[in-house]
């Protein structure tokens, strides 16, 4: 792998740049690996990359239907956090911080990863308590969330002018999540996708998997694509959204329904808020780009939709309840918007498994799965070349539906 | 100062002058002039340094396709990083551009052209690692960000000069543009009687009418716009809007509008939200620029805008101009430049040959065909263009200040993309086109290629037309060349050196895509998120297709395979205020009021939200108490004299029909319908998932007449249950659910002397505990107002729940408060209730229910009927209970140390230890019944553990306590029986 | 937004209404239907990439739990399973 440094970066620009080696191969597609990885997102390209690396399974190939990095890991709000609730969920978010932290020297690739705190407005008093519920479970796994006042919000975020006392909903107070940061989308895609094809993966672009294919003995034997069929005992379907239309091609049906999660950006100013604002009574986050924009998230549609969309009245929603708080943005101006998939389960948590067809894999039901591309790449890498699953994410198989034993981190109280 | 203003002609108003300042410096320019017209007249040539490399800039566009000059507007204009193209002038207007210091002559930040070449696209993927990103956010963060932020008000501050408004329109057809096609469009439309909404971004109407001089039916263009126009406001059909910007195509037809300049001067912006009936995009295109050395200087400009500078505002950019081409629509520029003045010295002509239709055009202008220009002469403005032929033969340099350029056009394809129809390449024009529409809408003239006025006029009437059913109109004559094209996508002739940009704005150059590209960046998605192309404020509306055209070039592929990157909204930014409209929180979400609210307010009651957006109160602090002391207070009162609080936001529905008992028995755990009327019960309801939904009280009024109460904050979630189950499990069932909660409010009187406060009040109803015993309820009168009392009870006491109509309530409260006061009563706020519920162990849905746990880990197992073979949830809490999961059962928590308060929501983990947490605190309050702390927790098989002693673990210590059961007073019920 | 036909009230805004969720079999007889069964219609809904069955709930308006096709990749309102849109 070609080194990544201010030194090569001196050394390219005496030739003018033009000796920079490709980041990845473009490999001819052979007719089998050993596991086949459908999908370059960020969880798929995370899987492959911890196969060859912490596995030593090398004989990977990623099929990406569209190009590499397109998936939901190229339209997110690249918020990482670790503020959960459940003893079942913190350590696993926990550790994928941890990862994220050390991504870019790792991979030779800055991700700009700038874990520069959330700090949580709050403003009912039972959203304060569902968050403060979190504290001390949280402090079990080293995770970070203390309970600030009304004036060290506003002092931290001077832009917050709005939620006043006379306010529909004032400001209460706030919790402060040092270990949250945000950093590049794109540059995690393409630093994984670097690092696995330097340790032997293989990425093929423009591939799309149209079938799975079964063997007679159930076991899962390969993927069917227009290019023909690619044999492998062994094929992770990492394809947020779709995961249905996939594994039902097997006749696998999985507790997935697909809808449409979208985002927006403001035109880019000059640094105005330094941490990652997060507003749960009022529906809506944003963090400032290192180029100025806001990035801002707001509440899902809940429809079923495969279609990458805006809703107007979601979007107005989520637009006024950002002007309450923040009044100073009414002159600040949109610059883009986009939505995209994720599929979601009955109780809002992940689903990593091997399914009842042997062989195929899942990582689905991500829900906000941006933060935990490192974790589950790593977890599910595990359970590809163990056979068992990682124990932190085996409260996150397709068992626990067997008895409704959910993992409920959606809050205990809503306040609107 | 040069004045570069024409003697006459434009569409400028010279009686009306107008000051401005720029950069701090002063100018004069005329109404209808925009920033960029002004500065061009006042010969202010350097307006801008661009976003990476600080280069010198000035204006390149005459629209919202403008790439270079952004200026930031000051005080009463206030706003951030406008196009100066698009910015209409006004008196007193005062500008900055943006992203230099202190100004664009001046910029500090230009240190950064020396790094240039260290710095391709993607630099910092590589570099800014060691020894941590965070060492060099900061001052990354200060160099990007193009303009400042707005000014925060201070909290609560009123609001700024003006507001914003949103608001619906309906349509049968929205035509977008109001050019020669959309006016035509429009017109037919019109005529024919539709609803008709016409919207276009520009300030006047006309399109490109008003850039050039055409001619309609043998008179000059501009005059049949005004005739359209006129007969358009004639028709009470037609909405007809300017500076009206449509700027999103979202589903089923729905668009918005953002008109600018609103009639109403109070009013900043308004958001048009139209849904139409069909769509006609009238769009227009848009010209882009050519490729070549140093082509982003000051004075390169496009064409067509030069054109837009002389015709429109009657401008000259420049006084001797080089055009640069590889169509024939520059022609046409040229000579309205040589008409107005402007030596036009050459016209260079990547074409071989150059088609005899445009050299009819040059009128007399030396035209270089087959010829590129390789380099621009001047650094902060154009001194001269170096030309040679595109082998790099007889290379010269032609003195000039203006170096006018034109790709070709661009059909403004963005919201018939942003509609989901598919775009297709179209080799005889060299651009993207529309193909299938996914939705009602047609584009027409520019917009779908039709580059000539002529048709652009038949396509507008042509689709109205089809749309109305009507008969195609004569269409009027007009003047007009033809297009063709030869697509150039970048200059490599041997002599071009230098930076050659393709987005002006992000500072993108054809080595960044080529770097891109070898890196293995190859898709276009790619290429825009690697190189940063297209995505400034202009969204590469001039450079986005020589991106593509670069990298089909470098690949060796067809266009059409590169294909285009998404459109999405926005077409142009829009202010979020305009987006939110009036919209406030406070007016979309009003707080819910009982008729007591403003009694509590008098009394200093702490109030907050109680979920589904009611307000209660949370104590009544009083004289200089402590909060505890205060909770402490208004619990003593409840359980040794008496309290009352408002119940009236809880949820309540009448149900009534002959099924109405069977259908409380499907939904509620516990068997309702065996009630005789007059007797109540308290229930849970459940999801068909087995988790709780709600608690609350069903009461049967009558035979076939219920009334169900629920929680607060879960009273449309029940609502939505009940009616889903009657409509579309059980529509052949005679129930009907009807919304009561706000024509019941209620009053709680509670606590040993309640007997008392209702003897005081006077009631005709029998309250003695054997005629009105513990859940049930009778109809009378209450202090002389017709009442229902039920026998509820939440806190555990005697209590008596009084029913009545909303228009008597606040007279049965201060009534109450009255016939009380011998008794000591005190108002009882929602923390003092929560100390109640958990001394009786009473379950809260916000605290006990989490999701995981139900009915029996509460220890409420004979909630859940055995009678009934059926009810939501059964099946699946009994299946989940036959899982190994270990439950986590409601405890009670007595702290070792009685002064001990345990925060909520702490873990329990094995001696306390930094391990998996075995239970959770859900409550911990000060009890005045027992004199110390007492708490209620979830505990991992917590019903055998009792007597145990458990570890609660906080940050740097552990509380031991020990199990019991989740009753601290009163737990055999007697007392709220009594 | 989309414009939903409700029977009573005609086209109306998407935001009059709270949507319902996909249409999913008639609730299997809880005695009868074995673990995987229930568990299976509990919490596995159709997903497809097409027309699904759906229902919305006119909740700012008649009131009307209604049922209607549309297509997940358009957000077309449909006939039926085999009427993409």
């Amino acid at each position: 792998m070609q080194n990544y440094s201010i030194v090569s970066l001196l050394r390219h620009a005496i030739n003018g740049h033009a000796t920079w080696a490709p980041a990845w191969r473009s490999p001819p597609l052979r007719e089998s690996y050993d596991v086949v990885v459908i999908g370059a997102g960020g969880h798929g390209l995370a899987t492959a990359y911890y196969l060859a690396k912490e596995f030593g399974i090398t004989d990977v190939a990623v099929l990406e239907r569209g190009w590499l990095g397109g998936g939901n890991v190229a339209r997110n709000t690249v918020t990482v956090r670790s503020n959960y609730m459940r003893d079942a969920s913190i350590p696993f978010y926990v550790k994928s911080v941890a990862l994220y932290e050390g991504l870019s020297d790792e991979l030779n690739f800055n991700l700009m990863h700038s874990k520069r705190t959330m700090i949580d407005v709050v403003q009912t008093f039972p959203k304060m308590r569902e968050l403060r519920r979190r504290q001390l479970t949280m402090d079990i796994y080293g995770s970070t969330y203390e309970r600030i006042s009304t004036e060290e919000v506003r002092r931290r975020i001077p832009a917050l002018t709005g939620g006043g006392p006379g306010a529909r909903l004032p400001v209460i107070g706030g919790m402060v999540h040092t270990d949250a940061g945000v950093n590049r989308h794109d540059a995690v895609a393409w630093a994984y996708a670097r690092g696995a094809d330097a340790r032997g993966v293989e990425l093929h672009q423009q591939t799309p998997v149209t079938k799975l294919l079964r063997g007679g003995d159930g076991a899962v034997k390969g993927v069917e694509t227009p290019r023909g069929i690619v044999r492998a005992r062994k094929v992770a379907v990492a394809v947020s959204g779709h995961t249905t239309t996939l594994t039902e091609t097997v006749g696998l049906r999985l507790p997935l329904r697909t809808m449409n999660l979208t985002a927006f950006v403001s035109e880019p100013v000059k640094p105005l808020v330094d941490v990652v604002v997060n507003c749960p009574d009022s529906g809506f986050y944003f963090s400032q780009s290192d180029k100025g924009e806001m990035v801002i998230g707001g509440a899902p549609d809940m429809g079923q939709s495969f279609r990458r969309d805006v809703k107007q009245h979601v979007f107005e929603d989520t637009v006024t309840a950002m002007l309450s708080l923040f009044p100073s943005f009414k002159k600040l101006k949109l610059l883009r918007q986009w939505g995209g998939h994720v599929d979601i389960t009955p109780d809002a948590s992940p689903i990593m498994d091997e399914t009842d067809v042997p062989g195929l894999f899942v990582t689905a039901g991500w829900w906000g799965g941006y933060k935990a591309i490192p974790a589950g790449g790593l977890t599910l890498a595990h359970l590809i070349a163990k056979g068992e699953p990682h124990p932190l994410m085996a409260p996150f198989t397709l068992n626990r539906f067997r008895h409704l034993d959910y993992v409920m981190e959606s809050g205990t109280t809503t306040a609107r | 100062m040069r004045d570069r203003r024409l003697a006459s002609g434009g569409r400028i108003d010279r009686s009306r002058p107008l000051a401005f300042r720029f950069n701090g410096k002063g100018y004069r320019g005329f109404s209808g002039d925009t920033l960029a017209s002004a500065l061009l007249a006042s010969n202010v040539r350097l307006t801008a340094r661009s976003f990476k490399y600080h280069r010198p800039r000035g204006i390149v566009g005459s629209g919202p396709e403008e790439p270079a000059t952004l200026v930031e507007l000051e005080g009463c204009h206030a706003s951030a990083n406008r196009a100066a193209t698009t910015v209409r002038l006004e008196d007193g207007m005062a500008a900055r551009s943006v992203n230099c210091w202190p100004s664009p002559g001046l910029d500090l930040g230009a240190v950064s052209q020396l790094f240039a070449g260290l710095i391709p696209a993607g630099f910092y993927y590589k570099t800014f690692k060691w020894p941590g990103w965070r060492l060099y956010e900061p001052a990354i963060r200060r160099a990007a960000g193009l303009a400042g932020a707005p000014d925060a008000p201070p909290p609560d501050a009123p609001p700024p000069d003006g507001h914003f408004e949103a608001v619906h329109a309906h349509a049968d057809v929205l035509v977008v543009g109001a050019g020669p096609a959309g006016l035509m469009a429009a017109l037919v439309a019109g005529r024919a009687g539709r609803r008709v909404f016409l919207a276009d971004e520009r300030t006047e109407a006309g399109g490109s009418l008003l850039d050039r001089r055409m001619e309609i039916a043998g008179r000059p263009a501009l005059e049949w716009v005004a005739e359209s126009v006129a007969e358009l406001t004639s028709m009470p059909n037609v909405t007809h809007l300017q500076d009206a910007c449509v700027w999103a195509y979202r589903e089923h037809n729905f668009l918005m509008v953002n008109e600018r300049s609103p009639a109403n001067p109070s009013m900043l912006e308004r958001n048009w939200r139209v849904r139409a009936g069909k769509v006609i995009l009238a769009t227009g295109a848009i010209e882009r620029g050519l490729v070549f050395p140093d082509n982003d200087r000051p004075g390169v400009m496009l064409a067509s805008a030069a054109q837009a500078y002389v015709n429109r505002f009657a401008v000259k950019p420049g006084e001797r101009a080089v055009v640069f081409a590889n169509n024939d629509s520059a022609y046409a520029a040229a000579a309205d430049l040589l008409a107005s003045g402007v030596d036009v010295a050459a016209i260079v002509d990547s074409r071989d040959p150059v088609p005899d239709s445009a050299r009819d055009l040059a009128g007399g202008i030396p035209v270089k065909g087959g010829s590129v220009v390789i380099g621009v002469r001047g650094r902060r403005s154009v001194k001269g263009a170096a030309v040679s032929k595109r082998d790099g033969q007889g290379a010269s340099t032609i003195d000039c200040d203006l170096l006018l350029h034109s790709g070709g056009w661009s059909p403004a394809v963005h919201l018939f993309s942003q509609s989901r129809g598919s775009l297709r390449y179209d080799e005889s024009l060299a651009t993207f086109v529309p193909d299938e529409a996914a939705q009602a809408c047609v584009s027409v003239g520019g917009a779908s290629g039709e580059l000539s006025l002529a048709s652009a006029l038949r396509t507008g009437a042509e689709a109205a037309a089809m749309i109305t059913g009507t008969e195609m109109p004569d269409l009027p004559t007009t003047t007009g060349e033809s297009y063709a094209i030869t697509p150039l996508w970048r200059v490599d002739a041997p002599g071009a050196k230098g930076r050659a940009f393709l987005d002006i704005q992000n500072d993108v150059t054809v080595d960044d895509v080529h770097l891109a590209l070898r890196e293995g960046y190859e898709n276009v998605e790619h290429v825009k998120r690697y190189t940063t192309g297209g995505m400034g404020l202009d969204q590469g509306k001039t450079g986005n297709i020589n991106i593509i055209g670069t990298i089909a070039l470098q690949k060796g592929v067809p266009l059409q395979d590169v294909g285009t990157t998404t459109f999405r909204p926005p077409y142009s930014p829009v202010s979020f205020g305009a987006i939110g409209g009036i919209r406030e929180e406070s007016v979309v979400l009003p707080y819910r009021h009982t008729p007591v609210t403003q009694w509590n307010l008098d009394r200093g009651a702490f109030m907050y939200e109680a979920g589904a957006r009611w307000r209660r109160p949370g104590y009544f602090l009083r004289g200089d108490e402590t909060f505890q002391e205060t909770v402490n207070r208004e619990c003593r009162a409840v359980r040794e004299c008496v309290g009352v609080y408002d119940g009236s936001p809880l949820g309540k529905f009448e149900l009534k029909g002959r099924d109405a008992g069977r259908f409380l028995d499907h939904v509620y755990t516990n068997l309702m319908s065996t009630l005789k009327p007059g007797q109540c019960r308290y229930g849970l309801m459940l999801t068909e998932d087995g988790l709780i939904l709600d608690d609350g009280v069903a009461m049967r009024l009558g035979e076939h007449r219920w009334l169900v109460s629920t929680s607060t904050a879960h009273a449309d979630a029940v609502h939505g249950h009940m009616e889903e189950l009657l409509q579309t499990q059980f529509p052949d069932w005679s129930v009907h659910v009807t919304t009561v909660t706000s024509q019941w409010n209620n009053a709680t009187v509670c606590g040993p002397r309640a007997r008392e406060v209702m003897a005081a009040l006077g009631t005709d109803i029998d309250l003695s505990p054997e005629e009105l015993p513990f859940m049930r309820f009778a109809d009378g009168h209450v202090a002389g107002l017709p009442a229902r009392v039920v026998r509820v009870s939440f806190t555990g006491e005697l209590s008596f729940e009084i029913n009545v109509a909303p228009r008597h309530m606040r007279d049965l409260w201060e009534w109450i408060m009255e016939a009380g006061a011998p008794s000591g009563i005190e108002p009882v706020g929602s923390e003092a209730s929560h100390v109640l519920r958990v001394e009786k162990g009473f379950l809260s849905l916000g605290h006990e229910v989490d999701g995981t746990v139900d009915a029996h880990d509460l220890g409420m197992s004979w909630i859940m009927s055995k009678r009934k073979a059926d009810y939501v949830g059964k099946r699946s809490v009994e299946l989940r209970r036959r899982g190994k999961a270990v439950r986590r059962e409601l405890v009670g928590l007595l702290p070792a140390d009685p002064n001990d308060q345990i925060p909520e929501g702490a873990p329990l983990t094995p001696g306390g230890e930094k391990r998996p947490s075995e239970g959770l605190v859900t409550a911990c309050v000060w009890s005045v019944v027992l004199d110390r702390w007492v708490a209620l927790a979830l505990l991992e098989n917590g019903k055998s553990r009792h007597g145990e002693t458990v570890h609660v673990r906080l940050k740097n210590a552990t509380v031991a306590a020990t199990v019991g059961e989740p009753v601290f007073h009163d737990p055999d019920g007697l007392r709220m029986r009594s | 937004m989309m414009l939903i036909p409700c029977p009573f009230c005609g086209h109306r805004n998407e935001s009059e209404f709270a949507y319902g969720g996909p249409v999913k079999p008639d609730r299997p007889d809880p005695h009868a239907a074995s673990d995987e069964d229930w568990v299976d219609w509990l919490t596995t809904v159709p997903n497809p990439l097409g027309p699904v069955e759906e229902r919305w709930w006119h909740v700012k308006g008649c009131g009307t739990w209604l049922t209607i096709w549309r297509d997940t990749r358009t957000h077309c309102v449909v006939e039926g399973s085999g009427d993409a849109g």
